[in-house]
Parts: C-alpha cells; sequence; structure tokens
C-alpha cells in the first residue's frame, strides 16, 4: 500500500482536520470571520463526498498497519456524523456570528468531527483510545465556549467525568491487553474465540470497564450524571453535537468491538455482557423517563431524553451479544433516525432559545401561531422520540424491540416490557410539550422566524423522520449492509 | 377502495389544517365534505361486500418493511366483521362533524385532528398485519389527546392525559405480545398467524395472551380498568364523546375478536371463565355506579362501560352464536350510544349544565328533544324492536350455556339499565316544568337534526330487520367460531 492508499482510507478525517487547521490560520491571518464558516462547510462537503464515494465504491481495506479499517460500517457512521456537524453549522450560523470565538468554534467542531471519523474507523484498542481523547478534549472546550458561569460549570463538569471515564475506559483495555496480548481487534477476535476458561473474571471485568467508559459517551445510565447538566449549561448547538454525533460515536465503538473484536454473540461471556447491557438499558430508560418528567427547561428535559433514548438504543445492543442476528442492524437503524429526530428538537429548542434568550417549556406556548414551520417540525420530532407513528422512532424501536424478542432470552422479553412501559412514561412528557405549542396561548405575540438555513436544516430533519417513518426499506439496507461489513 | 377509505378523512384533515383561521364555515364544509364522501364509499364497500363468498375482500396489500427477520406488509382488507365497523366510522364521522358545527374556537385545527382521528380508527379496523395493526392504534392516541385538552371542558387536562397514559401502558404490553407471536410465528400477517396459530413462545401462552389482552380490555373498557373512561367522556366535546364511545370502545371487541381469539385460541378458551366473570363485574358494577350519577354525560359514560360488559359477555362464551352477540352488541351501541351522546349534547347546549338534579320538566320546553331522548333511552335498555334489544338477546343466547351465572348478572344488568334510563327520563325530562328554562328553544338548525336522524334511522332499521347485518356479521365470524369450535371438540 502507498501513501495514497492510506491516505485515501482516511481522507475524510483529513480533510476535516486540514479544514480545521485552515480555518484556524485564516482566522489568524484575515480578520474576517466569514470564512470560517465558508471554509467549515467547506471541509464538511468534502469529506462528505469522499464517504459518499467510499460509500458507492464498497470500499473495504485497512491502512496504517491495521490501525485503521474502512468498511461500509465505517462509512454509515461517518456519513451520520458529517451530516449532524454539517446541518448544526448551518442552523447556527446566526448564534455562532455572535460568539466572541467563533473561529475556534468552527475550528474544534472541525477536530471533534474528525476525530469521530476516525473513531467509526479504528480497529486497534490504541487508535480507540487517541480518538476518544482527541474527540473528548475538543468537546471539553465547545462545552465552555460561552464565557458564564453556566457555561463553565458545565465544561467543568463534563471535563471531570470525561477524565474519569477516560482512564476507566483505559484501564479495561489495559486489562484486555493483559489477558490477551495484542491490541488490534483482528488479533483480540482470534483470542477470543479460544480464550481459556480461567480469564473469565479478568475479561468481564476488562469488558465492564470499557462499557462504563464507552457507556459515559453514549449517556447510558449510571454514567449519565453529567448528561442533564451539561445539555442544559452547554449551548444548545454543542448539546446537540454532543447528544448526536457523540453519542452515534459510542454506539460505533461498541458495535466494532462486540462483533470485530469479541465476536458478537458467539463469544463466551456475550450472554454475561448481554445482562450487562440489559440492567443499563433498564436503569438509563428509567431514570431518562423519571427525570424528564419534573423538568421545566427544553434542554435538561431533552438531556434525559437522550439518556432514556440511550437506554432504547441499547436494547439493541443486548439484543445482539445475547445472539440476535438484527440486534447490530437496529442499533445501526436506530442511531441513523435519531440524527434527523433528535437534530429537529435539538435544532427547534436552539431557535427558541436564540430568539427568546431562554428555553423554558413555558416559552414554546402558542409555538405555532409564532412561529408555524419550526413548531410542526418540533411536534414531529417529539412525536418521533415518543414512538409514534409514522415517525421514523416508531419504526426504530419496533426494529430494535423486535430483535430483542427474537433473541428468545426471558431477560430480554422482560426487558422489552420495561421498554415499551417506559414508552407510555415518556409520551407523558413529549406530548405535554407538544400540546403547549399547539393549543396554549403564546406567551408573546410577535411573531418569531428562523432563517433560511434554519429553515432548510429543519425541514430536512423533519423531512427525514417522516421518510422513513414511511419507507424505512432503504435506510433498513444500508445498515443491514454496514453491519455485515463487520462480520 | 380502502385504500380510498384511510385517505379520504386524511385528506380533509390535511385541508382544513390550511383554511385560514378566519374562514370558519370553509373549515366546516371541508370537513363535512371529506367525511361524507367516506361515508358514502363506506355504504358502498358494505353493500357490496360478498358475504356468500367471505373472506377478506378489496384487498390492498403491499410489503412494507424488510429485515433481517421478518417481512412486514401493509395491507388493507375488510371481511364481515370490519363491515359493519368501517360502517358505523363512516356514519359516526359524518354525525361527528354535524355536531361539531358550532364549535366556533379554531375550527380548522379542530376538524384537522377530527378527521384524522377517522383515519387512524379505519386504520385499526382494516389491517391485516399486527405491526400495522399497533401503528394505527397507536396514531388514533395523538388526536384524541389533542382533542380533548384543548377543546374539552372541566379538567380537561386531567382527563385527556388520564386517557393517555391508560391506553398507552396497555398498548405497550401489546406491542410486546406481538412481537413475541411475531417471533415465534415468522410472520405478522394476522391472517397466515390465524390459519396457523402460535402454539409456543419463549413466555408461556397465557401470559402472551394477557399482554394482548390488556390492551383490548382497557379500551373496551372493562371494570377495573374503566376509570378513564368516565373521565374523558365528562370533559370530552360532545362530538369526541360520540366517536369515543361509537368507535373507539370498539376497537377494544374488534381486537379481541380479530386477534387475541384466533390467534390464542388455546389461552383464550382457558381464560374464558375469567373473561365472563369481568364482563358480569363490568355489566353489574357500571349499571349500579349509573344509578349513583347525578350528571347526564357521566351517567351514559358510565352506562357504556355495563353495555360493553355484553360484548365481553358474548366474547367469553367461545361460540358462534355468542361472537354474533358481541359483535351486533358493537354495532347497535356504536349508534345507539352515540345518539345519547349526541342528545346530551343537545341539552346541554341549551342549559348549560349536566347536573341532573337543575334539570327539570324539560319535555315541556324542549319536547321534541325530550322525545329523541326518551327514544334513544328506550333504545338503550333494549326495547323489543329497536337495534339494541336483537343484540343483547343474541348474547344472551350465546352465553347462557357456558356462563350462566355471568349470564345471569347480565340480565340483571338489563333491569339496572331500565332503572337508570328511566329514572334518568323522569328526572330530566318529566316532572314539573321549571320556570328557569321557559327560554329554552328547540333546535331548528339542520346539521343538528341530521346528525339526529342519521343515527335512528340505523336504531330502527336494525332492530326490525336485523338480518341484513346479522348475516354478514356471521359470514365475518365463521373463522373465528370455527377455530374455538374445534377446540372445544378436543377439549
Amino acid at each position: 500500500m502507498n501513501l495514497a492508499e492510506h491516505l485515501n482510507v482516511i481522507g475524510p478525517a483529513v480533510a476535516l482536520f486540514v479544514g480545521s487547521g485552515t480555518v484556524l490560520l485564516v482566522g489568524l491571518m484575515l480578520p474576517r470571520r466569514a470564512y470560517s464558516f465558508t471554509l467549515t462547510c467547506l471541509a464538511l462537503i468534502i469529506a462528505g463526498i469522499w464517504l459518499l464515494v467510499h460509500h458507492a465504491a464498497g470500499t473495504e481495506s485497512s491502512a496504517l498497519g491495521g490501525a485503521v479499517r474502512i468498511d461500509a460500517f465505517s462509512n454509515f457512521f461517518s456519513i451520520v456524523i458529517v451530516v449532524a456537524t454539517l446541518s448544526i453549522v448551518l442552523a447556527t450560523r446566526t448564534w455562532a456570528d455572535t460568539l466572541e470565538r467563533s473561529i475556534e468554534f468552527y475550528a474544534l467542531l472541525l477536530t471533534a468531527a474528525a476525530s469521530m471519523t476516525i473513531l467509526t474507523q479504528a480497529s486497534d484498542l490504541i487508535t480507540i483510545f487517541i480518538a476518544i481523547e482527541t474527540t473528548s478534549i475538543s468537546q471539553f472546550i465547545l462545552v465552555a465556549i460561552v464565557k458564564d458561569d453556566k457555561g463553565a460549570e458545565a465544561g467543568l463538569k463534563y471535563l471531570l467525568t470525561g477524565a474519569v471515564a477516560a482512564a476507566v475506559l483505559l484501564y479495561g483495555f489495559v486489562f484486555l491487553f493483559g489477558v490477551s496480548g495484542v491490541v488490534s481487534l483482528d488479533q483480540i477476535l482470534s483470542f477470543a474465540e479460544s480464550a481459556p476458561e480461567e480469564y473469565r473474571l479478568v475479561l468481564l471485568l476488562s469488558l465492564m470497564f470499557i462499557v462504563a467508559g464507552l457507556g459515559y459517551k453514549m449517556a447510558l445510565a449510571p454514567f449519565h450524571g453529567w448528561a442533564p447538566d451539561v445539555y442544559q449549561g452547554a449551548p444548545s448547538a454543542i448539546g446537540s453535537f454532543l447528544s448526536v454525533a457523540s453519542k452515534a460515536t459510542g454506539f460505533a465503538v461498541a458495535l466494532r468491538l462486540i462483533y470485530s473484536g469479541l465476536g458478537g454473540g458467539d463469544f463466551y461471556l456475550a450472554t454475561d455482557l448481554s445482562r450487562i447491557f440489559v440492567i443499563l438499558a433498564v436503569a438509563s430508560m428509567i431514570i431518562g423517563n423519571l427525570g424528564a418528567l419534573r423538568q421545566t427547561d427544553a434542554k435538561r428535559l431533552l438531556g434525559y431524553s437522550s439518556i432514556a433514548q440511550a437506554g432504547n438504543i441499547a436494547v439493541g445492543l443486548a439484543a445482539l451479544t445475547a445472539g440476535s442476528v438484527s440486534g447490530a442492524s437496529a442499533v445501526t437503524f436506530f442511531v441513523a433516525t435519531y440524527l434527523f429526530t433528535n437534530l429537529g428538537a435539538f435544532l427547534s429548542v436552539h431557535f427558541i432559545r436564540s430568539k427568546l434568550g431562554s428555553s423554558e417549556l413555558t416559552d414554546f406556548a402558542g409555538l405555532i401561531k409564532r412561529s408555524p414551520l419550526v413548531a410542526v417540525v418540533l411536534s414531529i420530532s417529539l412525536l418521533s422520540l415518543t414512538g409514534i407513528p409514522p415517525t421514523a422512532g416508531f419504526i426504530a424501536k419496533v426494529y430494535v424491540f423486535n430483535a430483542a424478542i427474537t433473541g428468545g432470552d426471558l431477560w430480554l422479553v422482560g426487558l422489552v416490557a420495561v421498554a415499551v412501559l417506559n414508552t407510555a412514561i415518556s409520551a407523558y412528557y413529549y406530548l405535554r410539550w407538544l400540546r403547549m405549542m399547539w393549543l396554549d396561548e403564546p406567551s408573546g405575540d410577535s411573531a418569531i422566524r428562523p432563517d433560511g438555513w434554519q429553515q432548510t436544516v429543519l425541514v430536512v430533519m423533519m423531512a427525514g423522520t417522516v421518510l422513513i417513518g414511511i419507507l424505512p426499506n432503504p435506510l433498513i439496507n444500508a445498515a443491514k449492509t454496514a453491519v455485515e461489513s463487520l462480520i | 377502495m380502502l385504500t380510498g377509505f384511510l385517505l379520504l378523512p386524511l385528506a380533509g384533515s390535511i385541508m382544513t389544517l390550511f383554511v385560514p383561521e378566519h374562514r370558519k364555515t370553509e373549515a366546516r364544509w371541508i370537513a363535512l365534505f371529506f367525511s361524507t364522501l367516506a361515508f358514502i364509499l363506506a355504504l358502498v364497500i358494505y353493500v357490496a361486500y360478498d358475504s356468500t363468498a367471505g373472506g377478506m375482500q378489496f384487498v390492498d396489500s403491499t410489503n412494507w418493511i424488510q429485515t433481517d427477520v421478518v417481512t412486514l406488509g401493509f395491507g388493507l382488507g375488510v371481511d364481515g366483521l370490519s363491515a359493519p365497523m368501517i360502517l358505523l366510522l363512516g356514519l359516526l364521522g359524518v354525525v361527528s362533524v354535524l355536531v361539531s358545527w358550532k364549535i366556533d374556537e379554531k375550527p380548522g385545527q379542530y376538524f384537522a385532528w377530527l378527521l384524522l382521528l377517522e383515519s387512524a380508527i379505519a386504520g385499526v379496523f382494516l389491517s391485516l398485519d399486527l405491526i400495522q395493526f399497533f401503528l394505527f392504534w397507536e396514531l388514533e392516541l395523538l388526536p384524541m389527546f389533542m382533542l380533548i385538552s384543548r377543546w374539552g371542558s372541566g379538567r380537561k387536562l386531567y382527563s385527556a392525559t388520564k386517557f393517555l397514559i391508560y391506553t398507552l401502558a396497555g398498548s405497550a404490553l401489546m406491542l410486546a405480545g406481538f412481537l413475541l407471536l411475531g417471533a415465534a410465528g415468522g410472520s405478522f400477517d394476522i391472517q397466515q398467524l390465524t390459519e396457523s396459530p402460535v402454539t409456543e413462545t419463549v413466555l408461556p401462552m397465557a401470559v402472551v395472551f394477557w399482554a394482548i389482552m390488556l390492551a383490548f380490555l382497557v379500551k373496551l373498557p372493562v371494570v377495573p380498568v374503566h376509570t378513564w373512561l368516565p373521565d374523558a367522556h365528562t370533559d370530552a366535546p360532545t362530538a369526541v364523546s360520540v366517536m369515543l364511545a361509537g368507535v373507539l370502545l370498539k376497537m377494544g371487541g374488534y381486537g379481541i375478536l380479530r386477534i387475541a381469539i384466533p390467534l390464542m385460541p388455546d389461552a383464550a378458551l382457558q381464560s374464558q371463565d375469567i373473561l365472563a366473570g369481568l364482563a358480569g363485574l363490568s355489566i353489574i358494577w357500571g349499571g349500579v355506579i349509573t344509578l349513583r350519577q347525578t350528571d347526564l354525560k357521566r351517567l351514559i359514560a358510565y352506562s357504556s362501560v355495563s353495555h360493553m360488559g355484553y360484548v365481553l359477555l358474548g366474547v367469553s362464551a367461545m361460540g358462534a352464536v355468542g361472537f354474533s352477540g358481541a359483535a351486533l352488541q358493537m354495532f347497535t351501541h356504536g349508534t345507539i350510544t352515540g345518539l345519547l351522546f349526541v342528545m346530551v349534547g343537545y341539552f346541554y347546549d341549551r342549559t348549560h349544565t349536566r347536573q341532573i338534579s337543575e334539570m327539570s320538566g324539560l319535555i315541556h320546553h324542549l319536547p321534541k328533544g325530550g322525545i329523541i331522548m326518551i327514544f334513544a333511552g328506550l333504545a338503550s335498555l333494549g326495547l323489543p324492536g329497536l337495534s339494541g334489544f336483537v343484540a343483547e338477546l343474541t348474547v344472551f343466547l350465546g352465553a347462557f350455556e357456558a356462563h350462566p351465572v355471568a349470564t345471569t348478572m347480565g340480565i340483571i344488568g338489563v333491569v339496572l339499565s331500565s332503572g337508570y334510563i328511566l329514572w334518568m327520563v323522569q328526572r330530566v325530562l318529566h316532572g314539573p316544568a321549571d320556570p328557569k328554562w321557559e327560554h329554552l328553544r328547540d333546535s331548528t338548525s339542520w346539521p343538528e337534526w341530521t346528525a339526529i336522524v342519521a343515527l335512528i334511522i340505523p336504531i330502527v332499521l336494525f332492530g326490525i330487520y336485523p338480518a341484513i347485518l346479522a348475516e354478514i356479521v356471521e359470514t365475518g365470524l365463521q373463522q373465528v367460531s370455527g377455530i374455538v369450535t374445534v377446540l372445544e371438540g378436543g377439549i
């Protein structure tokens, strides 16, 4: 393999890194801020096209001595990340222009997206860890990019918990390396296939640490403590980035580790792993939903809701490790629908916050009169988060629950029972919010209008949510192809 | 054709949404136009349904979702069980638009939700696939929640939320049950699962049966999971009460006859005594509670609990006659209670109270309304010659042999219902004329009268000549009766 071929594999990430550097350099040399927006979009579009070319060509190859691997799976998740980042950049432009540090905002967003792209490709433990760290460091700063008390508190909280999570993850990796003596996922796989029984305890310990470390990324309870505070304190642009892109990466890493590193349901500890995921999923759904019930702030509510949703996605992980074939594709599918659904919700909240200066639920009263487009988009997103048809969220939930049930394991049947009952709880706070927008009297008379980019992005998110809800087949097929490339 | 019936109200819904807020009359006419069109289509479907051939007809189906494990179909079809339900839905769709004519608060949005509700319920009655059935079952929640919580009265948000939580909690387990059945049977196609029922899942069949049944029992509703109903009814606007009592509750009975029994006949047979017990309890408890009501609308709401108990009683007999009785009762209760709620709305619009104690001698001031109310009351207590009698009699005939005790309770329930209906009529309509109601005049508005007449026609028609309904219902139930008869022979 020559340099060009190596470069081709990690090309999208390189494009984003270069973009980030260029934004910084141009920002230093030229006073015009507008360039950073344009450059950021340009970098994201180049990366996106590059990924689409890989996707169309069906590229599958390893590079950099096996540290990264490009396949349908990494492309799928990278596209999710790039699309999410681009949407956020476009929809929050007006807000970013008012930032004191808008150049750093764009540069760090690109660094984070680049590391996430690498993370979806990473196929040895060291690369995974380094990419996670690069992502996290960018995000620590992004959370606190607005210098006020709330931002600082959120940033510090995210930093401290993040540091602990990274340490725990690394500890887990060390254990795994200690017993196997290898770091690349391929080699770990051949070790796992014939791992002797006496390693059981240490392997289990290692897996628990790894799950804890990744659970922080996915905002799974009980590693969720940071989520509500950070989602509330951080700017909503960053909140949406964390909830969609960061979460997607967490699940991508988990899926690749479980599938390529441990052999999915065939691993002899898979059942134990499945039990762990069942417990985490149940805890996340219950804590997330009960927490969300009491919230009066939209951002904080979405923080809790994203914990509950992580629980829903983790149902798929539990199914996968219990040997259900469709568990992995269900998770993949869910993450992609979550992009449209949750960005629709978060960017609507961002819009209200940037216009009204606060994001209390009461600010949304009568939104249908003040800003019909945003109200409709947010409503569709809330319906999708609840799982009411005909939206993507409905299909995603049915897909994940169905995967769990086909596993035929009693734990999973119980898990699905808890999950469906939690759906009922979540309907209470999602639909209460929806009702306020449609039926309550507005708190102010003035109409509020989103700018052109915001309108476009919001409409795309809504269209995605509804289209996937009605015709889910193309996305399901893409998710299946993605997962098949792991095996 | 069925796709047309499903999409017509939806099209109307979308159109009314875009009517500017000040052009209220246009929203009403659009809603009336689309619901009438849907009704005509329902009538055509009902008449064109070939009951000698039986089975699912007018099927529109396509593959919808393909995952690694299953293929989900999206199919619409109508048989002898769903055809009357579709007719009832079409009829009440028009009636509910007509009785909402005077809604003045954002009629565009109101009618949009109302028509969306009609589409969602149509989807439930027409679905050929379990997941699709669940999809429409859930879809119906949102319009109901919006309609009650915005255009209702009293503690409307509380009632709407209670409705939502009860139904969602019930249907949540239904989804789990469906997934278990689908996983074991390898398909979610209702017809396929009926022909080769699943006999084994990870959980005992009885658990799956009750998980699914719970959703239907909540919807029906059956004591002790009925408490959402009186609240929802009392605080809902008239049209929503009509839809709720008329067709929404029938989704429960329909689900039992279409899914719970044919797909899990063994478990259903084993549970028949419990079902009969619940039915008897609902009939008696519902009846006794009804007697104690002081609010006219709440009284009718509780009487629904008692009357839907007959549906469950018929079902619990697990035989052709009982099933027919249950299906007939669903249809007739839809029209009769629909009319009762229209009349309650009629009185409330004029007196602005629903307290029975404040009304007295209303028939002196509102003679036409009073007579219709008496007519509806008599139909409700099962007067021979009207459709309620036929249905209740069939239920008793079907159920007596299997469950003599529960059936006796049912017959006591008839006595109770005579009690509360006649007592209500006496307190509200007769007695000394109260001078404070002297200014009241009977309605002269055509929408109101059209609605009333539209409901009276089927009550009289099916009372005098039940065969036109019973025949088609029996065809629809042949398959499920066949299944349980074979099994009962085996036990």
